[in-house]
This record gives C-alpha cells, structure tokens and sequence, in this order.
C-alpha cells in the first residue's frame, strides 16, 4: 500500500523501472499521498533547515516510537530498522501540504541532534520525547523531564514499561 | 486547653438539652456557606463551573464564592484526575484548609482512577486525603454534584462526620477489602498528616 | 516527592519538582535563560545577556492550583517589581498517560480515550483520531455522516468558545460575563446531550461514522438554540468590546509577530490573531468544508484583544456552518455499512445470531486495523489538532501520539509576557486558552 519501489510487471522490454523517489537525496515513501521522507541523525537537522528555508515553515510535532514490539517492515531500501524513531511533521502553508521525516534511534546510543535552534518550537516537543522515550536531544537548552515528576524513574511510553494497571478490588460477596 | 484540631471542639461539652441546640445551631451554619475551594483539575471542573452557573445556582446553597485562598475555604470539591505529580500538591492544600473542612471527590477519576488505571493517575484520592462523599460519573452532571453536596449537607446535620475523622485519625480513607482472587491487595499511600 | 536540590533560593518542599522549576539566572544556563525570556527571533543573545537587571529580581511561583491558570498550569515568573521578565511553564500536573492507555484500547474504544484530552472541545479529539484510523483502513463515509460530523464540531466550536469568553470575563475581572457565557454554553451542552446522550466527552464520532443519527427535531431546537446566539453576541459587544477597561486591559497586551509564532508551531487563533490566515478548514479542508461557506477570521495586532476578537466572530461563523448543515444536511447512512467496523443495528441483535455475534466480537475483540502510519488533523477551537497513528496490523493502535495544539501554544507563554505587568499575565494565559488535558495528556 504504501511501497512505491515496486518494479513493474516485467512485461514490456523497453518498460523503464521508476526512481524511487527521493528529497535532497534522502529516500522517500508515500503514505496515502503524504511524503514521508527517511534520513539519518546527523544529516536531519540540515535537512529540516534547507526544508524550512524553502517552503516547509512550520515544525507542526516531533514524537517518538518505541518499535521494540514490532519492528517497522515498511524502510525503504538503504535505512536500517532502529529501535526507536523521531517523527518530525512539517508543514508547507504555500504548497498546503505536510511532510514527514522519519529518524532511526539506536537503543544503545539513544541522541538526536535537536531541532530547536531552526524551529523553536519544538523545544517543549523533544524534552516530551525525552521524557516519556529517554531519547536525548545533543544542544537542547534545557532537557528535562516534562510531563513526569522530576524524580521519576523510567520512560513511560517505551514498551518495555508497564501501563502499571493495579489489580482492581472486589468487594466480598454478601453472604459469602 | 490546647486546641485539638481533629475533634469539632464541642466533646468536652455535657451532650444536654441546650448543647444540642448550640450543636444544631452550629451545625446549620456550617452547611449553609460552606464555601469551596478552586480545585477543578479537569474535564469536571467544567461541569462543576456550570453548577455555579445561572440554570443549576450553586449560590442558593451560599456556595458560588469560589475561595482562591483554601485558608478561606470548607470544601474541596476535587474535581477531575488527579496525576502523580499533582497529587502532593493536592495535600499541601488539603493540609492548608482549616478545621472544619470537607472532601467532595467529584467524578470517577477523583473516586478511583475512574477509567484511567496506570501509572499516571492517583487511584482514588482517598489514597491522599479524607474523602466525606463520592460523587461518580463522567463527569457527573451538575445535578449529579449538587446531590453530592446535599448529601453533605445531611450527612454534617446528622452529625457522623466527625466521629468517622476521628477514628481514622485525620487520614485517608483505611480501606480493608478481603481479596478473594490472591492478588495482593494496593497499600494507600497517606502522606502528610497520618 | 523528594525536594529539589538546587542549592538556590528555590523553595524545597513537598512539590519540588527540581530542574523543572525555574532557577535564578545565575544558576540557569544562557541558553535557558534566553528561551524564558523570550528573546527567539526577538532580540540576540548579546542584548538578553546585557538585559541583566541590576535590581534584585523575584522569582514567583504561581499555581498549579490557582484561579486563574485555567487548569492546572504552573507559571514561574521572574519579577523585577511588577514586571515580568522571565517565564517557566511547568505542566505536567494533568499527565494521565493516555498515549500509554490508547495503546491498550482497541479502534472502538479509542474515541473514549482520546475525548478526555481537549476536554472543552471533545467532539475534535475523537474526529481526528478517527480521521487517522479511517485512513489506515481506508474507508470512504457516506455524505450524511461527514456532515453530521460537520454539524458536531462546529456546535462543539461554538460551546468551547463561549467557554473562553466566560473564562476570559471571569479572568478579567468581569463575572456576569462568566454566568452569561455559561448560560449561552448550557444550551449548546443540552443539544449535545439530546443528540450524544452526554453533555461532555461524548465518544459519539466513532469509526466510520457516528454512533446513532441525529434525533428527531434536532433542526427546530438547533435553530432556535442558534438565533439566540447573535443578539446575545451584540450584548457581548456591548459589555466587553466597546468598553473602555477591556480595551485597555486587552489591547496592546501580550503582543505576538508573526514570524514568531509560526517558529514557536503555534496554529489556531493565536497565530490568526498576527494575521497569518492558516485555517484548516479552508486550506487543507476535511470532512465537507469546503462545500460550505464561511469566513476565517484573522486580527491585526497580535494582541490579547485580537485573539478575543477572533473567537468571538468564530462563533458568528460556526452559526452560519451550522445554518448551511440544517438546511443542507443529506440523507443517507449516518454510518458506513462495512461489516468490519460497523456494529449490527441493535435491534437486529435480538432476532440473529450472527447479528449477536458480530457486535461481541467487534466490541469485546475490536477490529483489526491494517499496518501502517497515519497523520491526521482537525482545526479545533485551539488550532491544529493532529493524530498521528502507527498501526501494525492488530485490533489496538501501536502507537497513538496526539498533537495538542495548547502543548505547542504555550510555548508562546514566555514571548506574550515579556516585559509585562504580572497583572496582564492572568489575561495572557486566558487569550492563550490552553487547556490542560491536552497540553499533558
């Protein structure tokens, strides 16, 4: 549904396969029509620049994704699957139109370089991500935890933390 | 005589003939202003500022001052959930009220977590403080509040709440549920004054 | 709760919540300390760091329980007199885990999950979550559930900005304004509960469509409810925007630009009240806004009055939508008829029992919903409101995040307040009209 590196039916000779689509140089999906464009940590933060410069104004969310359960199937050719991911949304009020860019977080080494200091915005987004992923932010001006109590240990949203469900009480039957 | 705050000052008195007047007098006053504190947290404190609105009145029952200082305030009406990171401020301002005071806890997510069981939200704020009367729903409709807050008024001219603190001590609420499945039953946790 | 151990004169006790708090300059970092003072895009870091008062300065703390921080937002500010120089929000005091929670609830249940963030303007959270979900599934609505939908939010928009306008009065000092906005919200309340069964949190939009048909006689008590609204709003005119101590409270107050609120992410009225014209709605329209007239409202100034004056004449706008849905509402399904989503009718279930069946396994098991990801917005009474959905393949979302556009806004907090009165920051934090179940979720 979403591959767009499909090669055609090998039926005509003279059929050229299709390029698979890229965003200055970084591979790109589609998702129902949205671009979704993959790149790595260190070349994110020059590609959300030249993007904002061009026409993608807006940092509209920056989330996280603990990929542990269920490891993504739908990378294009050239991206290895990571534990984590960092989600950025852009906006283009020009073009009217959103992107996504997609970065894999190792677990071992679980650091972004932050996007504050093109889009400021997404300064309370990542100390989020932090908070509920432990993804840290390399140049963030204040990361700390934001949702959770300081002293809280843990990263809520991975999927190696419990929802912490407490077992629910029954009162004893009459009679019983 | 040091002032016992947990007691309603009046034990030392002969229960007679005229100390039962003085004690409904007292008790009367205490239901007819009882004024709240501001501790709307969530989705009912909206529906608790409709019932101070114009269709459901609260100010026919003296209550539609709404004390920002809860050194002025009765009743802590919690309405909404109440988070881990909320909930030692939501003592500190239980512990800041004067005697007499009261606990509405308003919604499921105050009376027990209501639909959210994990690990944000405090699980009932009876784990934090004393709790007079539970009012469910989600959120409980003003009719369902101004209930609650009748049954307060009756449950203070009946006179039991303060035998209740007293027995407890001024803590939570010392829930004892016999668990018939093995699970192992939440400890409350109480903090502050125990 | 452990005390804070910053050696500061930063209060240690019970709810210390340590780095979060915000610290006196000294002790702060110089990036940090920019950020508070909101100097982004304003002023360099040379010039914030020459700013240094030479005065002592105080830093206060106000809320999270407090009347005026419309729900549980803590503001540190740092004062030099009553000028504010410095702003720290600390939310975090309504965090439910919801994202957590969502993953543990199937497509069906999801609407009840999500409704309770944007608890204002419920119908908005669970329309853009099912726009996320209906896309991973690709499901294509029958017109009489897209503009039943239409018909939702727009009531919805009109009961949440009245909602301001009351929280906004009463902030302001002006308390009939309070009790007027609430009687106005009442009735939209009541028509909700006529139509959903719930005056909040409805979970009514749900997969597919909504969860029943609008009842009968819902376009003579929608219209009656509706021309009420005009003459009141012209009383509203009246009491607050001619009057001269709202428009010196309100004008000239809180002053945001234009380049700094889209780098800050800010959508919805705050960024229309620099006047940027970025409407959902009309720009990247869902459900059938597009087939409807309206206008979208931008201000001037960028200024607490601007964004008072927005909403105001949003409510004026979500009248005439909600006047074209009545007149224009189609026949048809109000829910699409795919076995998949859509329980039996509940009638049927007494007489079949496949019909018994189904409706178990869709309510008990859920149904499954392809793999993929999806980003989905709705512009709600705050701004942009976004589900982004990561599916793999099973009856509960894998990862459901949602962008709370109050979240994103308060980032604005420290650039509104700069250089203000500490009494302007109770009309600020209003024009700003975060709601906290979506800023913590």
């Amino acid at each position: 549904m979403s591959d767009t590196n499909a090669a055609p039916a090998p039926e005509a000779a003279d059929e050229v396969v299709p390029e698979p689509e890229t965003l200055h140089g970084h591979p790109v999906t589609r998702y129902f029509g949205q671009r979704v464009v993959h790149v790595g940590r260190t070349e994110l933060v020059g590609l959300v620049r030249t993007l904002r410069d061009e026409q993608w104004v807006q940092c509209l969310d920056l989330c996280g994704v603990d990929y542990l359960a269920h490891l993504q199937s739908d990378l294009p050719a050239g991206i290895a699957p990571e534990r984590f991911e960092v989600v950025v949304t852009l906006i283009s009020h020009a073009a009217r139109e959103r992107l996504r860019i997609r970065v894999q977080v190792p677990a071992d080494d679980p650091s972004v370089p932050t996007l504050f200091e093109v889009h400021p915005g997404t300064e309370a987004m990542e100390r989020e991500v932090f908070d509920m992923f432990g993804i840290t932010f390399e140049g963030h001006p204040d990361l700390t935890r934001i949702l959770m109590p300081e002293d809280w240990e843990g990263h809520p949203l991975r999927k190696d933390y419990g929802i912490g469900r407490i077992p629910v009480q029954f009162k004893e039957a009459p009679g019983a | 005589m040091a002032l016992d705050l947990t007691t309603n000052g009046l034990e030392t008195l002969d229960h007679n003939f005229v100390t039962a007047k003085v004690e409904d007098v007292v008790k009367w006053a205490r239901t007819r202003s009882m004024w709240p504190a501001t501790f709307g947290l969530a989705c009912c404190a909206l529906e608790m500022m409709g019932t101070g609105g114009a269709h459901y009145d609260l100010s026919r029952f003296g209550m539609e001052v709404f004390r920002a200082s809860p050194r002025q305030a009765d009743l802590m009406i919690v309405a909404g959930r109440v988070s881990q990171k909320m909930a030692p401020v939501l003592r500190q301002i239980y512990d800041q009220m004067m005697e007499p005071k009261w606990v509405i806890s308003m919604g499921v997510c105050a009376s027990s977590g209501g639909m959210f069981n994990n690990y944000a939200i405090v699980q009932g704020v009876d784990q934090v403080v004393p709790v007079d009367v539970y009012a469910p729903g989600c959120p409980p409709g003003p009719e369902t509040l101004l209930h609650a807050i009748g049954t307060l008024h009756e449950k203070i001219n009946d006179g039991e709440l303060f035998q209740r603190r007293e027995a407890n001590g001024g803590a939570g609420a010392q829930l004892t549920v016999t668990q018939l499945d093995g699970q192992r039953a939440p400890q409350p946790v109480i903090l502050g004054r125990s | 709760m452990t005390a804070t151990d910053a050696p500061t004169d930063a209060p240690t006790h019970l709810t210390g919540e340590g780095d979060q708090e915000m610290a006196p300059r000294a002790m702060a970092g110089g990036a940090e300390v920019l950020r508070e003072v909101g100097s982004v895009l304003r002023i360099s870091e040379a010039e914030a760091a020459a700013d240094a008062p030479d005065a002592e300065t105080t830093i206060i703390n106000m809320g999270p329980q407090h009347p005026s921080t419309h729900g549980v937002l803590r503001l540190m500010l740092e004062l030099d007199g009553e000028t504010v120089l410095r702003t720290k929000p600390v939310i975090g005091y309504l965090h439910t885990g919801m994202e957590k929670t969502g993953e543990t609830l199937t497509y069906l249940q999801g609407g009840t999950n999500v409704t309770r963030m944007d608890y204002a303007s419920p119908i908005f959270n669970e329309l853009a979550f099912c726009l996320a979900a209906e896309e991973l599934l690709g499901l294509e609505l029958p017109p009489r559930a897209v503009w039943i939908r239409m018909l939702m939010s727009e009531l919805n928009r009109i009961t949440s900005h009245f909602l301001f306008l009351a929280t906004n009065g009463m902030d302001l000092g002006s308390t009939s304004m309070m009790i007027y906005g609430w009687r106005e919200r009442e009735e939209g309340l009541r028509i909700l509960e006529m139509i959903t069964g719930l005056r909040m949190n409805h979970n009514f939009i749900r997969i597919g469509g909504s969860a029943a048909d609008l009842p009968d006689g819902w376009q003579e008590r929608l219209g009656t409810y509706l021309e009420s609204i005009p003459p009141r709003l012209e009383e509203y005119g009246v009491l607050m925007t001619n009057q001269p101590i709202w428009r010196d409270r309100l004008q000239g107050v809180g002053v945001i630009s234009t380049e700094e609120a889209l780098a800050l992410g800010t959508t919805g009225p705050i960024l229309r009240s620099t006047g940027y014209a970025w409407d959902l709605r009309r720009d990247l329209p869902y459900l059938a806004y597009d087939e409807v007239d309206f206008d979208v409202i931008i201000g001037s100034y960028g200024d607490c009055f601007d964004r008072y004056a927005i909403r105001l004449n949003e409510i004026s706008e979500s009248v005439r939508i909600l006047w074209q849905c009545i007149e224009r509402l189609p026949e048809g399904d109000y829910r699409i008829q795919d076995k998949k989503v859509t329980p039996p009718p509940r009638a049927r279930i007494d007489e079949s029992m496949e019909a018994l069946i189904h409706h178990f396994k869709l309510f008990t098991e859920g149904f499954k919903v392809p793999e993929g990801e999806a980003y989905a917005a709705v512009e709600s009474p705050r701004g942009e409101l976004g589900v982004y959905l990561v599916s793999d393949g099973s009856a509960t979302p894998y990862r459901m995040h949602v962008r709370g556009p109050s979240f994103v806004n308060l980032q604005t907090l420290p650039h509104l307040m700069r250089g203000g009165q500490i009494a302007d920051a109770v009309a600020i934090i209003s024009s700003v009209d975060p709601i906290m179940g979506e800023v913590d979720r």
